[in-house]
C-alpha cells in the first residue's frame, strides 16, 4: 500500500510516501535520515503481514512539513537523501515543497 | 436561572445487541476488539468468525473508563465474562488506554477489515467519518489498505461537528438528516469550514429568520462537501461505503451522493443469514479489531489469553 505521512492545508500536499509494497525493510533510509524521522517496524496497516517495512515515526508525522523541509529543494541537496538512498525506489516526497521553495 | 431539565440535542442513541443463535460455550475462538473514539465507544465479540454481541456507548472524559462501559455493554446480555476472551484487540484513538487489549491496530485497517465483513468483498473505498476526523480508505477484496487519506483533528465535516451544530440549533442530532430534506429548494451551503466559524455563521442564518429545516440543509451540505474534497484526492471506486455515525446522517450521505456522482452502497449486511441482524455503521472499526484478533490467533501469531 502507499502509506502517506504528513500533512494537507491550504497551503498544499505536504507528504512523504512509503510504497510498502516496494519497501524491503533494509533500513538504509533510517541510517541516512538527518531528521532521524523514519523507522523500520511491523507494517501498521497490515496487521497480518511479517514484512517489516519502513516509516515516519509517530512523534513526527505532524511535523514532517518542517522536520523535512531542510532536504528539499530551495534548502538541501538534491535528491533528498532518503529517496537517493532507497534501492527499490519505495519513497517519495509530495509537490509542494518544490512549488512553494524550489527554483522556478 | 434554573431550568429544571436542559436538554443535550446532541445525545444520539447508544444500542446493545447479543446474537440469539449463537452459544458462545460452543465456539472455539471469542474475540473481542474495542474502538475507542473521540466521541463514541464501541466493543465487538465474534465468535468464530460469527458476529455475538456489540455494545455502542458515548466515550466519556476517561478512556478507559469508556473501553469498560462499551464492554459491559457488549457483555451485559450474555453469560460471557472478560475472562472468557481469548484475545481481544484495542483500536481508534484511545487505543493506548484501553486496559482489556493485548495489543493495538491503527484504525484505519481496522475499519477496512470491519467494512470487508459488513458490506461484502466488493467494498474498494471506504470513508469513515469520525467524531473528530475523516478518514478514506482504499482496499482491496481481502479488506487490506492500498492507501489512505485522513483529514486529522478537526472538527470541520465530522460528527463532533455535527453534534454541536445539533445543540446549537435545538434540534436532536438524528431528525437532521430527515428535516434538511424538508426544503422547498436547497440553500447556499454554509460556507465556513471551521466549526467555530460555521457555528456563527449560523446563529446569522438563524437571526435573519432563515427557516431551521433550510439551516440543517446547509450545514448538511457543507458537511458533504468537504468529505468529497477529501474523497477526490484519494479516488472513489465502486463498491463505495460510508461507516461511523455521520453515515446514519442521510442529509449528509445524500448529498455526498449527488456531489460525488457515485451511490454508497446499501446499508445491510452482506452475508443474506445476517439480514435481522441490527445494522449499525459505528462498530466498523471494533468488528475489524476482533476479526483481526481472531485471525492472529489462527495464523497462530499470538497466544490466547484466556482464563477461564
Amino acid at each position: 500500500m502507499r502509506a502517506y505521512y504528513g500533512s494537507k492545508d491550504g497551503s498544499g500536499d505536504w507528504f512523504i510516501t512509503i510504497d510498502t509494497d516496494a519497501c524491503t525493510g533494509c533500513g538504509a533510509c533510517v541510517e541516512v535520515c538527518p531528521a532521524r524521522a523514519l523507522e523500520v517496524g511491523e507494517d501498521e496497516y497490515d496487521p497480518m503481514s511479517e514484512a517489516l517495512v519502513a516509516g515516519v515515526k509517530d512523534a513526527m508525522r505532524k511535523k514532517v512539513r518542517y522536520a523535512c523541509a531542510p532536504c528539499q529543494p530551495g534548502y538541501g541537496e538534491k535528491p533528498p537523501p532518503c529517496i537517493a538512498v532507497c534501492e527499490p525506489g519505495a519513497i517519495s516526497h509530495s509537490e509542494a515543497w518544490q512549488q512553494s521553495y524550489g527554483k522556478t | 436561572m434554573a431550568e429544571g431539565i436542559t436538554n443535550e440535542y446532541w445525545r444520539w442513541p447508544e444500542g446493545t445487541w447479543t446474537n440469539p443463535n449463537i452459544d458462545w460455550k460452543k465456539g472455539k475462538i471469542i474475540a473481542a476488539g474495542v474502538d475507542v473514539g473521540s466521541v463514541s465507544s464501541q466493543v465487538v465479540v465474534v465468535v468464530d468468525s460469527e458476529l455475538y454481541s456489540f455494545g455502542n456507548t458515548r466515550t466519556g472524559y476517561d478512556s478507559p473508563d469508556s473501553a469498560r462501559k462499551a464492554m459491559h455493554r457488549a457483555l451485559k446480555e450474555t453469560d460471557l465474562v472478560l475472562e472468557n476472551i481469548d484475545y481481544c484487540i484495542g483500536t481508534g484513538y484511545g487505543r493506548v488506554n484501553v486496559p482489556m487489549a493485548q495489543r493495538t491496530i491503527t484504525e484505519i485497517a481496522c475499519h477496512a477489515r470491519g467494512a470487508n465483513f459488513m458490506y461484502g468483498p466488493e467494498v474498494r473505498t471506504v470513508m469513515d467519518m469520525g467524531g473528530q476526523d475523516c478518514k478514506a480508505i482504499n482496499c482491496d477484496e481481502k479488506g487490506k489498505v492500498l492507501n489512505f487519506m485522513m483529514n486529522d483533528k478537526c472538527a470541520a465535516g465530522t460528527g463532533r461537528g455535527m453534534e454541536v451544530f445539533a445543540d446549537l440549533i435545538r434540534v436532536p442530532v438524528w431528525e437532521i438528516g430527515p428535516r434538511s430534506f424538508q426544503i422547498d429548494k436547497e440553500p447556499p451551503m454554509i460556507s465556513s469550514t471551521c466549526v467555530v466559524f460555521a457555528k456563527s455563521e449560523v446563529v446569522g442564518l438563524l437571526e435573519q429568520g432563515v427557516p431551521e429545516n433550510d439551516i440543517m440543509a446547509a450545514y448538511c451540505a457543507a458537511m458533504a462537501h468537504r468529505i468529497m474534497e477529501l474523497l477526490n484526492r484519494l479516488g472513489v471506486h465502486e463498491k463505495f461505503v460510508i461507516t461511523g455515525g455521520i453515515a446514519k446522517n442521510e442529509g449528509v450521505v445524500k448529498r455526498l451522493e449527488k456531489e460525488l456522482g457515485i451511490k454508497t452502497a446499501e446499508k445491510k449486511w452482506y452475508r443474506p443469514e445476517y439480514k435481522d441482524y441490527p445494522f449499525d455503521t459505528q462498530i466498523a472499526g471494533a468488528l475489524g479489531a476482533a476479526l483481526f484478533a481472531e485471525a492472529m490467533l489462527k495464523r497462530g501469531k499470538t497466544q490466547s489469553v484466556r482464563k477461564a
